[in-house]
């Protein structure tokens, strides 16, 4: 080997850069070709699809935004006489129209409280489904009683009027109550002292929301009968979580328990209701519920169908809590139970939270059902979106050749913005409680 | 050992009071929530009688054989306002229930598994698609939907004067789809005997080859002979009757008149609507139903029998879909169940179902409110008792073996 170096060889000193890949084998023409034009079969069912989509979409979206009407005061707007062009959504009449579809007939100046209703729901909502949320448990504090008492005062006007002699024998009855609460702690040889401290939180409770719903607050009341569209589709689901949630756990834990009696009222209770179509319990609580009532009082309109559905929503919260429960691990009631907790201890603080947290997505699921369902109490004569919409679009002032189509597009859109964005919601949390599985 | 088992048993349990045994409380709460419930029912009871005797409404069960007095747009048995009783009229709904529910089941039993295999395909684009289909049908209250069709779809049909002509005597109009009416002959019931002949023919001979090829790996050709004996032998049937001039099935050809179509079968809008909405609502819960029970399955079944060389689509029919019906049958039986009870909402679009016809005009004009909610009711809870049982057994039939 010489030293002297041979000028004339030639030494790559840097890397050539690595030639593409293959178009046929990486990117956009390759990922088309493998998932779009794989074989025959996949070819012409790719266009068979295209073909069906181009049957589809062109018109729908012509329907919802080419020729769509945005603007406009009655009929002339959306008639193709009269505006010059063929009109396909007639937005102008959903624009016309938003205040009853959110409102229904709620008095004008009044319609501050159901926004106030909307506002106090959002918090609840939002305090409850964020799972990293401060203080979750003065949120259910607020959803299940604050939140209720305070949407009834601001949607009614609250100032029932109970007068003096209710508050007589209110107080009559619980001292006799916390009286039976002392004496029975006495007999058990238990804490006296907490027995009474319990009854009288319990009764403070009770009077605190009755005196809340008795005080005048110097607002107008307002009938239900005036209630409608969109609030009164929101209510009927708030009213069913709010009384299903603890109404399911109480019959999943009857269902569960070992007293045969309880065990056998619950089951009978949970199958029936979930063998039955919801609008016969509907009309059942239409119909059946005067009867059953001493003769001189009367259910309102709305809360008739509000029973209802409470009824049904908690049969079936009740089966997605079971569901929770039998998949506690027994150490777990074991663990409890050598604790030396007794059983409404163990439930609280040992088996339900974990039990609850694992069916938040079913929970989830059951409420996208119901808020769907709500749409049945428009079969009753409940002004709810549905009805507000179906008595709109006959509206003369209105009547238009696309009307029915937009004011359905319109109440789709509304229910698969809610419902889609619960499903997500159950999806993300399932997700999540599913990383916490893995180890 | 012995020494400290005798010393625990000879202790005695320390006294307490009995109102601390787990017995006894149990008794005393269960005859709490007794009592509590009987004196609910007691007095929801007592309160009926009063309320029911003030507004004089009788009571019993006799209301069913009184003369019905209204008139109904679908019935399977003969029916007439005057002549018929609650009793028919109760006949006449329960069986628009179950007719549009069983049509509706098969239906949405075949687009679901369409849709819920397409969820999985390979095809991207029909992958989408399918997607968009569940969760646009899944996201929207059904009864908007059953609403859309019928005024939205079915609404702007032409009146009858301008029927839409589809040839072969189909007409379609704002009053349904008239289609021929066939009207039997006397000696019609020879092409239902054949077709029954063909399906007991096509189980033993299916029966026969199965045992044919496991004995001996040998196929015949079983889809072919199905189809001969089920299609084949009923055709068959008619073209002899015919020929020898004993013609068994005539049609009668609805006629266009001034302002209607007479004669022919009517299909009522409302019918198809309820069928529409409740078969294309259901698929979409079904294809989710079927497709957690294909992904149940595991990858390697898939690809054993890839590697023992099945095609796609017989890896699917043999191998994938008769492990993924045990995961697939309980909650598919419960979607059954949902489409029979959601049929209640054909009240919504004047269907004459159950509900439409015994807990609407029944309930109004008699106003025998508890008898009209318990009978529909105990209906409604028969059928689902009764298809979960079916259901029970069938998955029992296909649950795996252990051996």
């Amino acid at each position: 080997m010489s030293a002297a170096v041979d000028m004339s060889r030639f030494v790559r000193s840097e890397k050539v850069e690595a030639l593409p890949p293959p178009n046929l084998a990486r990117g956009p023409i390759a990922w088309v070709r493998e998932n779009l034009f794989s074989g025959p079969f996949n070819t012409i069912l790719t266009l068979a699809v295209l073909y069906l989509l181009y049957v589809i979409i062109p018109p729908i979206v012509d329907f919802l935004f080419i020729n769509a009407v945005w603007t406009g005061s009655d009929r002339d707007a959306c008639r193709a006489e009269t505006a010059g062009h063929p009109v396909g959504a007639c937005w102008a009449f959903v624009i016309d129209k938003i205040n009853y579809f959110v409102y229904g007939s709620y008095p004008g100046a009044e319609r501050w409280r159901v926004d106030g209703f909307f506002i106090l729901l959002a918090v609840g909502v939002a305090w409850l489904l964020w799972l990293r949320a401060p203080r979750r448990d003065l949120g259910a504090v607020y959803f299940f009683w604050l939140f209720p008492v305070l949407s009834y005062i601001l949607l009614t006007g609250g100032n029932m009027d109970l007068g003096g002699r209710f508050w007589l024998g209110f107080l009559a009855v619980g001292l006799l109550f916390v009286a039976v609460m002392g004496l029975a702690a006495y007999l058990l040889k238990a804490s006296i002292r907490s027995a009474v401290i319990i009854g009288a939180v319990i009764l403070a409770v009770i009077g605190l929301t009755l005196g809340l719903v008795d005080i005048d607050w110097g607002l107008d009341h307002v009938p239900t009968s005036l209630w409608g569209g969109i609030l009164v589709t929101l209510l009927v689901a708030t009213v069913g979580i709010v009384f299903s949630l603890p109404f399911g756990v109480l019959l999943a834990l009857g269902r569960r328990s070992r007293l045969p009696i309880v065990r056998m009222g619950s089951v009978i209770f949970i199958e029936f209701v979930r063998g039955v179509p919801l609008i016969t319990v509907l009309i059942m609580a239409n119909t059946m519920l005067p009867l059953f009532l001493p003769g001189d009082m009367t259910v309102d309109r709305l809360a008739r169908p509000l029973i209802g559905v409470a009824f049904f929503a908690s049969a079936y919260m009740a089966e997605v809590v079971r569901g929770g429960l039998q998949a506690m691990p027994k150490g777990q009631y074991e663990g409890a139970m050598s604790l030396g907790l007794n059983y409404p201890q163990m439930m609280i603080f040992i088996i339900l939270p974990q039990a609850l947290r694992i069916v938040i997505p079913g929970i989830v699921n059951t409420f996208i059902g119901l808020f769907k369902d709500t749409s049945l109490v428009a079969i009753v004569g409940i002004f709810d979106l549905i009805k507000t919409i179906e008595a709109s679009r006959i509206d003369p002032e209105w009547a238009a050749p696309t009307i029915s189509y937009t004011g359905y597009a319109f109440a789709a859109l509304f229910y698969f913005i809610f419902c889609w964005g619960m499903s997500r919601y159950s999806l993300g949390v399932e997700r999540r409680l599913a990383a916490g599985q893995n180890r | 050992m012995s020494a400290v088992q005798t010393t625990v048993s000879q202790a005695s349990p320390p006294k307490r009071s009995f109102l601390y045994d787990p017995n006894i409380r149990g008794y005393f709460y269960q005859g709490l929530l007794v009592f509590v419930v009987s004196y609910l029912f007691y007095m929801a009871a007592t309160n009926a009688v009063e309320n029911l005797q003030r507004a004089k409404i009788a009571s019993g069960f006799g209301f069913l054989e009184n003369t019905a007095g209204f008139d109904i747009s679908q019935t399977l048995i003969q029916f007439s306002a005057a002549g018929s009783n609650y009793g028919e009229a109760f006949v006449v709904g329960l069986l628009n229930t179950l007719v549009v529910s069983a049509i509706g089941i098969f239906f949405a039993t075949f687009l679901g598994f369409a849709i819920g295999i397409a969820r999985l395909s390979s095809n991207w684009m029909v992958r989408k698609v399918a997607m968009v289909y569940v969760e646009l049908l899944r996201n929207i209250p059904l009864l908007l939907q059953l609403l859309f069709w019928y005024i939205a779809v079915l609404g702007p049909l032409p009146q009858p004067r301008n029927s839409v002509e589809m040839g072969a005597g189909f007409f379609l109009n704002s009053r349904g789809l008239f289609m021929p009416r066939p009207l039997y002959a006397s000696d019609a019931w020879v092409i239902p005997t054949a077709l029954l002949i063909g399906i007991v023919g096509t189980i033993v001979f299916r029966r026969w080859a199965r045992a044919q090829q496991e004995s001996t790996g040998r196929q015949y050709p079983v889809g072919l002979v199905t189809l001969g004996l089920v299609v084949g032998l009923p055709v068959v049937a008619w073209l002899v009757l015919a020929l020898v001039g004993a013609n068994p099935v005539t049609f009668e050809m609805p006629e266009k008149g001034t302002f209607n179509l007479r004669g022919g079968m009517q299909i009522l809008p409302e019918f198809v609507a309820l069928l529409v909405g409740l078969t294309t609502y259901t698929a979409a819960f079904i294809a989710e139903v079927v497709r957690a029970g294909i992904l149940a399955v595991s990858k390697g079944q898939t690809e054993a029998s890839g590697s023992l060389g099945l095609k796609p689509g017989q890896t699917l029919r043999l191998v994938v879909i008769p492990q993924a019906m045990r995961v697939i049958v309980p909650p598919l039986t419960s979607q059954y169940l949902n489409l029979t009870k959601n049929s209640s909402l054909a009240v919504a679009i004047g269907y004459p179902d159950l509900v439409q016809v015994f807990m609407g005009t029944v309930l109004n004009q008699t106003g025998q409110a508890i008898e009209v909610v318990v009978i529909t009711m105990g209906v409604y809870l028969t059928i689902s008792l009764v298809t979960s049982f079916v259901m029970n057994v069938y998955n029992r039939r296909v649950a795996i073996v252990e051996r």
